[in-house]
């Protein structure tokens, strides 16, 4: 037990290895804040275009969001950052991320928009347009409030797996949290760095998990 | 050479592909492995946790919603980096394929709980009390009255969860495990040439996209009509 307390929380440690983690932490942070709104913008993007009927729209668009979806986030990660730069594309660490993020989860934003988008009756369409609204108009102060409430679990629920994801830029040496933590952890041969990760990840998203499981629940028993 | 020479030549290298193309179908079989002891152990173990919550004994129930909690807040990366770099720190070695294996199992187990609750609660008390008065006793009315219904709920949004954490398998690869994407990376590193990495972005591609697309079609299969 006491090599367990040792090796997974030795507050020594911890001390020492604070102002790497809390750099990670930073990191973090404002990659989720730089991939997040990436996502949305690229995920609206696609809900608006998939409102379009015409076949040259709807299907290359289908293509694209189930290729993105069926390829692990860490292969276009790899592929755009070790991939490219033998055709003299280098984005460096971040732009392989900014870009990757926003090619996968803006094809699940889309997906979960899109169901939002067609949630919303289609009289309210109709009704916003004969008062005079454009269809772009119509689209933005009237169809996209009622489709983001309607999907609202189902978006923090994607924004968390995002933030979540966001851990898989330490494998391309993006000094992130867990990145950090590794550093911190092969500097001390000692694994408290990594827990002290974990747990700052767990104190940052439980919050967020608890007001998604009841939020979820409620939806889910709503249905009958 | 032209633009699309290089392109060709660096992506598409027939060469290096078919001299890679052994590594990654064992690779592909691999992650087919992996896939399936997840969504096997993930699943039953997500299941098992679900009805044991039916019973409602207060502090087992704090107990598993704390589990759930914590596998559904932290990612999926960390818990395999801290079982396969972390432990040894404490003696304890786990190969790749077990940090992976573990990793994503309870990753997957938090995730279906939670779903398969959902569904449990989501039938409503008449059902309950329909079948216990019939005669039929706690036990009997969950597994043949209680979860029969709550399990057609729950099959849209587990098949969705269990594609994402399946996904999850290439994350192996940063444990050394010669999955898809480890095969592929270490040809890259061989050959000097990224064909490994498309031909493992094909293979990825032919293993998910009729999942994704299956997926798709179970959404609209079993949705619920209002």
């Amino acid at each position: 037990m006491d090599m367990f307390l040792e090796t997974f929380f030795n507050w020594q440690i911890i001390e020492e290895a604070w102002p790497i983690l809390w750099q990670g932490l930073q990191a973090t942070l404002l990659l989720s804040l730089l991939v997040v709104p990436l996502g949305i913008a690229g995920g609206i993007m696609i809900a608006v275009l998939s409102t379009f009927h015409a076949p040259w729209v709807k299907w290359p668009l289908c293509v694209y969001v189930d290729t993105f979806r069926a390829l692990p986030p860490l292969v276009l990660l790899i592929f755009i950052f070790a991939g490219l730069p033998f055709v003299g594309i280098d984005v460096g660490p971040w732009g392989a991320v900014a870009i990757g993020f926003f090619l996968n989860t803006g094809a699940y934003y889309g997906e979960i928009l899109r169901a939002g988008i067609e949630s919303v009756p289609r009289g309210q369409l109709e009704a916003a347009r004969s008062t005079g609204l454009t269809r772009g108009q119509t689209m933005a102060h009237v169809v996209l409030p009622q489709a983001v409430r309607n999907v609202l679990p189902d978006l923090i629920s994607n924004t968390l797996e995002v933030v979540k994801l966001t851990s898989i830029a330490s494998v391309v040496a993006l000094p992130e949290l867990l990145f950090q933590a590794r550093q911190a952890q092969s500097v001390t041969y000692n694994a408290t760095p990594i827990m002290a990760a974990a747990v700052v990840y767990f104190i940052l998203l439980w919050p967020v998990v608890r007001v998604l499981s009841r939020l979820e629940n409620r939806q889910l028993a709503g249905r009958r | 050479m032209t633009g699309w020479d290089r392109f060709a030549d660096s992506f598409f290298n027939a060469r290096v592909m078919a001299q890679y193309l052994p590594k990654i179908i064992e690779g592909f079989w691999l992650t087919v492995v992996l896939a399936l002891c997840i969504i096997a152990a993930g699943l039953a173990l997500g299941l098992l946790l679900a009805l044991l919550r039916a019973f409602g004994i207060r502090p087992l129930n704090w107990l598993i919603i704390f589990v759930v909690d914590l596998f559904r807040a932290l990612p999926p990366l960390v818990i395999i980096v801290l079982l396969f770099f972390g432990l040894p720190n404490a003696g304890v070695e786990l190969s790749g394929f077990v940090s992976a294996w573990l990793a994503l199992t309870l990753v997957l187990m938090a995730f279906s709980e939670e779903i398969f609750w959902a569904g449990i609660t989501s039938v409503p008390k008449g059902q309950w009390e329909a079948a216990r008065s019939t005669g039929l006793g706690f036990v009997q009315t969950l597994t043949n009255v209680v979860l029969p219904q709550a399990l057609r709920i729950t099959i849209p949004p587990l098949t969705n969860r269990t594609i994402a954490i399946t996904k999850g398998t290439a994350l192996a690869s940063v444990v050394a495990v010669p999955d898809i994407l480890g095969a592929a990376n270490a040809g890259v590193s061989f050959s000097f040439n990224p064909s490994p990495l498309t031909l493992g972005a094909i293979a990825y591609l032919v293993l998910f996209l009729p999942v994704v697309v299956l997926g798709r079609w179970i959404e609209t299969r079993f949705a619920w009509k209002r």
